[in-house]
């Protein structure tokens, strides 16, 4: 059921699109779509993945960010260089809160920020003289560094300087791998594009490092992909697997280490968490190592369940045992935590306007606690992601890709949800309008969302957010008087 | 006092630009006039010929020992030749790596942050590496800096094809500032009816042929020993023929919106000097083997 009929939803469609000029209108309405939980695909209803319209205030990063940002910067015990001026390095570090267990600055390296910091000399004359310095540098200072990769900014791209000569002469006098990555922020139409680079050089400069060598195999092998350790979500994921019988030999890239990428394709199965940005080194792996992948959803206690489920059909009963005595052992403690939040958050409507997976993966967590997704939406999908979200919405409820600044607040105006789940850029316009909000990238520092455990912080947090007396207090007293007084007479 | 007059040369590579310009310019600084030459290309080869050196030392060469551009001052970078000419290099990488339209940019920059640009001079010209092929070379032709431009050229095609590129480039930056096109040097091949054919091109760009400069070894002679001819043997010939060129631009007042021709026009004006053959349109895309049984089949 949605907030309004689809009639309604469509109308509003048409109205929010009103302000356009015809050629953006035209273009907009591709990208808004009423859901309609019978069709097979989004392909004749919503259009994705498209270049932005100039001055509609679009949300979405870059290539760099996408590669730097999501892909290889959580690798824990590999050094990213920021291979550039020093804006894109400095302004993009440690924002997304990849928790990693480790000493920061001598055998991991997250946090910091390495960066070759161009100045004008550099793109006259060129910056792999100072990229090779830079590699020297870091070998020296930081030893125990297991790789290196090279994040291209957008100059790099610009003067065309020679990355790959550079990474394979530091990886053959370093013996450890440099892997050059060609994800300058004007490539493609988002962060899109950087996620798939990132996959790609993962492919060609690390996953086949240790094909043909000795690996201690079990029946039980898995891996993590596309889990990035936000707040922990990957820990919390991570016990659940090892509770049910499964050996984790991986985890990409969230408290990843070189050594685990390497590894994974001796794995039985791949996991797949974020689809959008790893499903093609998924992909990769099943056409060239025949490893079958799953996607599978650690958001709430019903998808959670499910997934472990269709987890363990890949194995024998002593994992399938394991999966239902896992989801035994929680679902009390789960029970609890829904009598506890339910009943303050039932029937409340929630709008999404996030990134990679979640606008699809965290609807079953609200449906768990009584809430209902009226509205949800992706920066940077594409169809794929789209067709998997018709299923998990419900039917007329509102779909936006690369939704513009304008149609959100007009969106959220019309369908008034009681709370709003998106980004950084959209939490304090949304708080001056009176509605209470989280942050959906970053979980608003808080975490983890991901299996039981996250679950229990998850409710606990939308029920502070959505019921926090604040929200009462809004209009100023004297506003509230004149407003009895005039009601009075 | 007269006013600054900047002069951009642009042309072919390997056309003569830089040759011309400098004895152009040693040409002007004899008869009493002040000048600067910039030059904007990474070889650095714009003022060997006035200052009798291999290549300078240029600003971006500079900059990047010193950290950066804004270590330098002016004195550093510019260097006083033949005449009282003020001589700057832009300079750039070598060919392959780094970009060289960012050199042109900074250095451009740079010189007028530091007021190379001083009143006492009268003429300021830009020489610029062949083609415009990015933003950075197209720098001298910017708001405020160049205002006039002299296309180096020679009655062979490539030459002209060349020089109805730039003119397209000047349009360009005609609408947006006041960069006009200010005439053709004919830098001589010998080639046949060179500077009718020429004058044929000027008048279609809406200009005119503003010297012809006839090919002489003096010239040659001259650059082996570093030099200008002006400064070499000053009652040569030849020395006569950059003084007119040099005296004709003092005097040029015939500054245009350039008006470009098509690819075609341009054909057939080769066409009708003889340079470019009709073409037979009715071979184009037959094999050797159809050419053949088309000429039985005749």
């Amino acid at each position: 059921m949605s907030a309004l009929t689809r009639e309604a939803t469509e109308t509003l469609i048409q109205e929010v699109l009103e302000i356009y000029p015809e050629k953006a209108r035209k273009d907009r309405a591709k990208h808004l779509m009423v859901n309609d939980t019978e069709l097979e695909s989004s392909k004749k209803c919503i259009t994705s993945n498209r270049k932005s319209l100039p001055g509609v205030m679009t949300m979405r990063g870059c290539a760099y960010a996408g590669s730097k940002g999501v892909v290889w910067g959580p690798i824990k015990d590999m050094i990213s260089i920021s291979h550039g001026p020093i804006g894109c390095g400095q302004y993009a570090r440690g924002g997304r809160r990849n928790y990693y267990v480790g000493t920061t600055g001598v055998d991991t390296f997250c946090e910091m920020n390495f960066t070759s910091d161009f100045q004008e000399k550099d793109i006259v004359f060129g910056g792999d003289k100072k990229l090779a310095k830079l590699i020297d540098e870091i070998e020296m200072l930081f030893p125990l560094n297991k790789g290196i990769s090279v994040q291209s900014e957008c100059p790099v791209g610009l003067i065309g300087d020679d990355i790959e000569a550079v990474s394979k002469k530091a990886a053959a006098q370093l013996d450890k791998p440099v892997v050059p990555v060609r994800c300058e922020g004007f490539r493609g139409v988002s962060q899109s594009l950087g996620h798939h680079i990132a996959n790609d050089s993962v492919r060609d400069w690390i996953l086949s490092n240790r094909d043909g060598q000795p690996f201690e195999k079990t029946p039980y092998d898995v891996a993590i992909l596309g889990d990035y350790n936000i707040g922990g979500d990957a820990w919390a994921s991570r016990i659940l697997l090892e509770e049910m019988g499964l050996r984790v030999v991986a985890q990409w890239s969230g408290d990843g280490t070189l050594a685990e990428m390497e590894n994974t394709p001796f794995v039985k199965l791949n996991l797949l968490h974020c689809y959008r940005s790893m499903n093609y080194i998924s992909r990769h792996m099943e056409e060239k190592y025949g490893i079958p992948w799953l996607e599978y959803n650690f958001f709430g206690p019903t998808k959670i369940a499910e997934s472990l489920r269709k987890i363990a059909s890949f194995f024998d009963d002593h994992i399938k045992e394991g999966a239902e005595r896992v989801i035994e052992k929680y679902t009390p403690a789960m029970n609890e935590v829904i009598a506890k939040y339910k009943p303050r958050l039932q029937g409340k409507k929630v709008m999404l306007y996030v990134g990679g997976l979640r606008p699809r993966h965290v609807v079953g967590a609200y449906e768990d606690l009584g809430m209902e997704v009226v509205g949800t939406g992706y920066e940077f999908a594409h169809n794929d992601d789209y067709d998997r979200t018709i299923k998990d919405m419900g039917d007329a409820t509102l779909i936006y890709d690369d939704a513009t600044g304008h149609e959100l607040d007009e969106f959220v105006k019309a369908l008034k949800p009681d709370l709003i789940g998106s980004g950084i850029k959209e939490k304090y316009v949304f708080h001056k309008m009176g509605f209470p909000f989280r942050q959906m990238h970053s979980w608003d520092y808080s975490g983890p969302y991901h299996g039981y455990d996250g679950f229990a912080v998850f409710a606990k947090d939308m029920d502070l957010t959505l019921n926090n007396p604040c929200w009462k207090m809004l209009k100023a007293p004297w506003l509230k008087e004149e407003a009895a007084e005039l009601k009075a007479a | 006092m007269a006013k600054l007059r900047q002069c951009a040369i642009y042309g072919k590579g390997g056309i003569g630009k830089s040759t011309t310009t400098q004895n152009l310019v040693a040409a002007l600084a004899e008869s009493g006039k002040k000048v600067m030459i910039v030059g904007c290309d990474p070889k650095a080869d714009s003022t060997r010929l006035i200052l009798h050196s291999k290549a300078q030392t240029s600003v971006m060469q500079l900059a990047a020992e010193a950290g950066s551009v804004e270590d330098l001052e002016l004195e550093d970078v510019m260097n006083i030749g033949f005449g009282g000419i003020k001589c700057v290099e832009s300079g750039g990488p070598e060919p392959g790596v780094g970009c060289a339209g960012r050199g042109v940019i900074t250095a451009i920059n740079f010189l007028e942050e530091e007021g190379a640009y001083d009143e006492a001079l009268d003429f300021v010209f830009y020489d610029v590496l062949g083609d415009v092929v990015c933003g950075g070379f197209a720098m001298p032709i910017r708001e405020n800096k160049a205002q006039e431009i002299y296309i180096v050229c020679s009655g062979e095609m490539m030459a002209m094809y060349a020089a109805n590129n730039i003119a397209k480039g000047i349009v360009k930056y005609a609408n947006s500032g006041g960069v006009r096109l200010a005439g053709l040097i004919c830098n001589s091949r010998n080639t046949d009816r060179e500077d009718e054919l020429i004058m044929a091109l000027a008048a279609r760009l809406g200009t005119t042929m503003i010297h012809f400069v006839p090919r002489h070894n003096a010239v040659q002679h001259a650059e082996i020993r570093r030099m200008t001819v002006i400064e070499y043997d000053p009652t040569h010939s030849q020395a006569d023929e950059y003084r007119a060129l040099a005296n004709k631009i003092v005097n040029n007042t015939k500054f245009v919106i350039p008006t470009p021709i098509e690819m075609e026009q341009l054909e057939e004006l080769l066409m009708e000097f003889g340079i470019m053959e009709v073409e037979d349109t009715s071979i184009i895309g037959k094999t050797a083997a159809e050419l053949a049984a088309e000429a039985v089949a005749a």
